[in-house]
Parts: C-alpha cells; sequence; structure tokens
C-alpha cells in the first residue's frame, strides 16, 4: 500500500476497502519508526492531522471526494500552514505558527487532501543538501550517510522513504529537480507563475516556484491539478485556463507511443564535470526513448556555464530584499540582549541566520551597493536573457530537452558543506531553466554503482518550453510505462 | 576586485548582520571564492542587451478599489518576539510592538 499510486489509493478510499484515517495511521506509524533516524519531518501534529482524515472519511462518504480527498501528504516547511509552526528550516522563524494558510495549502485543504506535517529544508532554501536547516541535516533513504539534495531535501526523503503519498517542494535553482534526482522521485518544476507564491517563504522571488515532488509522472499530474491556477494575491500568478495536466499521459496508445518526439540533447550538459556513472545511466534512458519513437537532436545553450554565476548575483540579491524583513520587531527571533535598535537588529540577524543565508545576504547586499550595480547586477540581468534566449533558440530544433538533473548521485554528509562554491555546481543543470522561467522536470532513470557506496539513484532531467508541462508529463509518463526504476524503493533497514 | 576585511564589515553593517572579528575573517574567505564565480560574467560583451528582471513579461494588475482584509491584529501578535533585556515577556504593549527607544 506504502508504494501504491495517487490514483490506487483514491480508488481503495472511494471503494471504502480503506479510510482516510487507517491510510493516514499507516503513515504515522511509519514516520514513528523511522523519522527519528531520518529527520524528514520537523513538525508533526497528530491531532491537526487526523481530524483532517476524518472529515475526508466523511466526504468521501457523501460521495464528494477529489482526485486527492483523503490523500495523505507531506508539505515543505516554507508553506504557512495555518496553526502549523513554519519555519523555513531556520531559527530565525523556530517559533513562529502561521497566521494564515499559503494558496498551496489552501487549494490542497479544498481537495480534502491530509496534511502529514512540515518537511525539512536548507535554511530558507538556500542549499544543495539540506545541511543549513537549524534542524539539522536529512538522511537519503537510500544510504543514510549521503545527503538527500536540497533545498526540499524533507521532501524528497518523505517521498523515497514512503512516509508520505506524495509531497511538495520549492525551485528557485533546482530545489525540487536535483533532491528527486539524489532520492529516485518524480519531481516537477512548473513554468514560472503557474503555482502561487501567496504563503510561501520569499528566497528569490523573480526564480521561486513550487512544484509536487512524488513517486510518478502520473502522481505529480494529479498535484499539479491542484496546485496550479491563477490566485489574485501573488501579483505574478498568471490568468490562465484551468488546466488538465493528466490529460496527455496516456496519448497515444501505440507500440511507439512518442513517435515524432524531437528530443534536444546540449552538448553542454554532458561536457566536462558529469560522472561518467551517470552519463551511462542518461544514455541508457536516451536509448529508451528512441524505442519508444523519440527522434534525438544534438542542441547547444551555449551560456549554460554562466548560468552559476548569473544566478549567484541574482538570487542572492533578491534574497537580501526579501530577508531584510527578519528585524526582531515584529515576529521571528529577537536577541535576549541589545544595547538601542540597531544593535537589536544587528544582533537578531547576527544570531537568527545560518552562515549559508548571511553569506547570500551578504553577497547580495554587495552586488546592490553603490557603484556595483551596473557591473554586477545589470550584468547579470542581460546575461539572464541571453540564456533564456539560448532555450528559445533550441526549442525551435526539438519539442523537449533532456539531460541530466545534476552531475552525480548524492554525496556523503559534510563533502561539499564548507566549499559554498563546490556545492553550487552542484545545480549546473538546473539553474538556468529558473532563470528563463521553463518548467524542468526530473524522474528516475536508474541507478550507479560509485565507490564506497551502494548504488544511488540518478534523475533524467526533461526540460519543456514555456506552460508544456502536460506534455512533459506525457513523456515521463510514457517511460515509466516502460522502466520501474520510480517503484523502487529503498530498504530503511540496511541504508 | 579584491575584497578586504573592511569590505566586509561595511557589507555586514548595510545588512545590519554583526560579524566579530573571526567571522569576518572566514566570511572574507568565502565570498572572495563566490566572488571569484561571478566574475566569469565580465568576459561576456552585453552591449545593446535588454537586461531580464523578470521570467515572464507582466504588467501590475489593477484591482478594485474594496476592502479584502479584515484586522487581525490579536493574530499576527501572537508571534511577538521576546521583549528581551532581561524580560521574558512578549514585545507588545496596548497592540503596538516594542522597540528600543529611537528619538531622544
Amino acid at each position: 500500500m506504502i508504494n501504491s499510486s495517487l490514483k490506487q489509493l483514491a480508488s481503495m478510499l472511494q471503494a471504502k476497502k480503506i479510510s482516510s484515517v487507517e491510510l493516514t495511521q499507516s503513515f504515522l506509524t511509519r514516520i514513528t519508526q523511522y523519522n527519528p533516524s531520518i529527520n524528514a519531518y520537523i513538525a508533526l501534529d497528530e491531532a491537526k492531522t487526523l481530524a483532517q482524515a476524518k472529515a475526508a472519511d466523511v466526504r468521501i462518504a457523501a460521495g464528494n471526494a477529489t482526485a486527492l480527498t483523503g490523500i495523505p501528504l507531506a508539505q515543505k516547511d516554507i508553506f504557512c500552514a495555518q496553526g502549523w509552526k513554519t519555519t523555513c528550516g531556520s531559527k530565525m522563524l523556530a517559533n513562529f505558527i502561521a497566521p494564515y494558510d499559503a494558496h498551496v495549502i489552501t487549494q490542497f485543504d479544498q481537495a480534502g487532501a491530509v496534511n502529514l506535517g512540515k518537511t525539512n529544508m536548507d535554511e530558507f532554501a538556500m542549499g544543495s543538501s539540506n545541511e543549513t536547516s537549524y534542524f539539522g541535516g536529512v538522511k537519503n533513504p537510500w544510504s543514510f550517510d549521503h545527503v538527500p539534495g536540497g533545498s526540499s531535501g524533507g521532501s524528497a526523503a518523505a517521498v523515497a522513504a514512503r512516509l508520505c503519498a506524495a509531497a511538495t517542494g520549492t525551485d528557485t535553482g533546482g530545489s525540487i529537480r536535483q533532491p528527486a534526482s539524489l532520492c529516485g522521485l518524480t519531481g516537477l518544476k512548473p513554468s514560472y507563475g503557474v503555482v502561487s507564491r501567496y504563503g510561501m517563504i520569499a528566497f528569490a522571488s523573480s526564480l521561486d516556484q513550487a512544484g509536487p515532488m512524488a513517486k510518478s509522472a502520473e502522481d505529480c499530474a494529479l498535484m499539479m491539478n491542484v496546485m496550479a491556477g491563477f490566485d489574485e494575491r501573488d501579483s505574478t500568478s498568471l490568468q490562465r485556463d484551468k488546466e488538465d495536466y493528466s490529460r496527455e499521459l496516456n496519448k497515444p496508445q501505440t507500440d511507439q507511443p512518442l513517435l515524432g518526439l524531437k528530443i534536444g540533447l546540449p552538448k553542454e550538459f554532458f561536457a566536462e564535470g558529469l560522472d561518467e556513472s551517470v552519463a551511462q545511466v542518461i544514455t541508457a534512458a536516451i536509448d529508451v526513448y528512441k524505442k519508444l519513437g523519440a527522434q534525438i537532436i544534438d542542441i547547444s545553450l551555449p551560456n549554460t556555464g554562466l548560468s552559476i554565476p548569473v544566478y549567484y548575483v541574482l538570487a542572492p540579491a533578491e534574497a537580501s530584499s526579501n530577508l531584510s524583513r527578519y528585524d526582531g520587531v515584529r515576529y521571528g527571533h529577537r536577541a535576549a540582549e541589545y544595547a538601542d535598535l540597531n544593535d537589536m537588529y544587528n544582533k537578531s540577524r547576527a544570531e537568527g541566520f545560518g552562515a549559508e543565508v548571511k553569506r547570500r545576504i551578504l553577497i547580495g547586499t554587495y552586488v546592490l551597493s553603490a557603484g556595483y550595480y551596473d557591473a554586477y547586477y545589470l550584468k547579470a540581468q542581460q546575461i539572464r536573457r541571453l540564456i533564456a534566449h539560448d532555450f528559445i533558440e533550441a526549442f525551435k530544433q526539438c519539442d523537449v530537452i533532456m539531460g541530466p538533473a545534476a552531475p552525480s548521485t548524492a554525496f556523503k554528509a559534510g563533502e561539499k558543506v564548507d566549499d559554498p562554491v563546490a556545492m553550487y555546481l552542484q545545480d549546473i543543470y538546473t539553474i538556468s531553466t529558473n532563470l528563463a522561467g521553463l518548467p524542468g522536470m526530473s524522474l528516475p532513470a536508474g541507478f550507479a554503482q560509485t565507490k564506497d557506496a551502494p548504488a544511488l539513484p540518478v534523475g533524467l532531467q526533461i526540460i519543456g518550453n514555456y506552460f508544456d508541462e502536460a506534455r512533459m508529463l506525457n513523456v515521463a509518463h510514457q517511460y515509466q510505462q516502460v522502466t520501474d526504476w520510480h517503484q523502487q524503493m529503498p530498504d530503511l533497514k540496511r541504508a | 576586485m579584491a575584497l578586504s576585511i573592511e569590505d566586509i564589515k561595511k557589507i555586514a553593517h548595510l545588512a545590519r548582520i554583526e560579524v566579530s572579528e573571526s567571522e569576518a575573517t572566514a566570511t572574507l574567505s568565502k565570498l572572495t571564492g563566490i566572488l571569484g564565480l561571478i566574475e566569469q560574467m565580465q568576459a561576456v560583451d552585453t552591449t545593446g542587451i535588454v537586461p531580464m528582471s523578470h521570467a515572464q513579461e507582466l504588467h501590475q494588475r489593477l484591482r478594485d478599489d474594496v476592502v479584502t482584509k479584515s484586522n487581525q491584529r490579536e493574530a499576527f501578535q501572537k508571534n511577538a518576539p521576546v521583549l528581551g533585556n532581561g524580560s521574558t515577556q512578549p514585545a507588545v504593549a496596548g497592540g503596538l510592538y516594542l522597540v528600543p527607544k529611537v528619538i531622544e
């Protein structure tokens, strides 16, 4: 049951083979058993969770169930959920109880989904290993010595360890796709503006986007049906018609369902820096796509290498502005002892933020300071356009772009934590998508054997054109019809 | 351009983050590494390229000038920090937030 798809769970619930309370309880039991070692959840509230499950059972009995009614989900701790501790992985918000719901939370509540708890994450979503969390790192369920990736590391570990049916994540530079890759799950970052950012704690507002992290593309589509849609409370939410993201999953039903699909392989995604073991898995996955009828086209995204420098100007600049709200006045951490107002700000922020968050605030402050604006911020915005233009050109030749989601499998905890630049390079294949605002996803494509470690998951990245999520999900789903990587589960007793 | 310890202290002041002498030294080496990465941008000729500030070309939406939110002061003030400087009380009084005196 823990490995069932969302569709299977929904049909069991609606056929009354199991109640939502029973299903929820079975996940809560697993959480009690495994979370102390994995640390995927940082806030649990059994009473609240079971009350939602009971309400879902009433709704199912009344015949008003939706596709997700009664299904237990995990929510990244970046989403405000009324009455829940909402910390964003930071000491700054360690005691913050959200007074309202994020749009995404409201949408799941209205669909009748059950919130199992809030998942661990890198502090303010700044990190690629979950090691910057104030609440401690998260173990990769495939090997407890390894990181789950980040920043949505808790959500990734919760889905991989089957401690929830599916989860939410957010992705500013790869924070859904890289952990999905490292933990062997399917994660989708939608086009910018598709999911409302209302109530989602801001990191870099022009890049932040929420999306689903689940076992399969089919599950991601069902999650998207709930998460996506216009919300007037987010000024960048796009006014588009409501979509059914499942609509293209099974079309067309033939031996070569992807006949005619043009897949672009950017040479920059297979250049120096990519682990050989990962490259082999990706090549094998591309071979599967050829059998499904796809045509492979060599393309180039020449400015890929610049995406990291550009990102580490723009994201910290936006972060330094967004995080200026944490001043110890109205909420969040305030220093115990201070002399005057400035001293209160200085000490509260020095104590409340961790090292990586401070680094990014300082970088952002520097690049925006007088005399440097043109050389850094403006320059980065200009190169951002070049990067976006690369994709526009590429999509004239192909329908989707494929490559690795991350340059390596999961690395060991502690391995990169003291070397920010090495950590930043984890996102080399994901960041450009955020800069362009395009949708991207990662799906499990196999395992790579690395030295002195068990075989670890590898993620295949699919990048689509703007608003092409339904087609990307079709492309991923068809692969998942002929492979079973997405159904593999880690052995938690051995990890 | 190479950063100095004095630069770090100045930036930290602008960002309102207290840094000790030893933290400033450690931060200097990390930030120098990151700026080295960022420096790669300078090799690109961007003459005439329109800066891209956002992923979507958006216009600010206008809404009707009507009240959409109710007063939730009490709910919001439940999250007030502890006053500090010897007091364990929340930093609120009479519906206001308490901060050190700012006007002499």
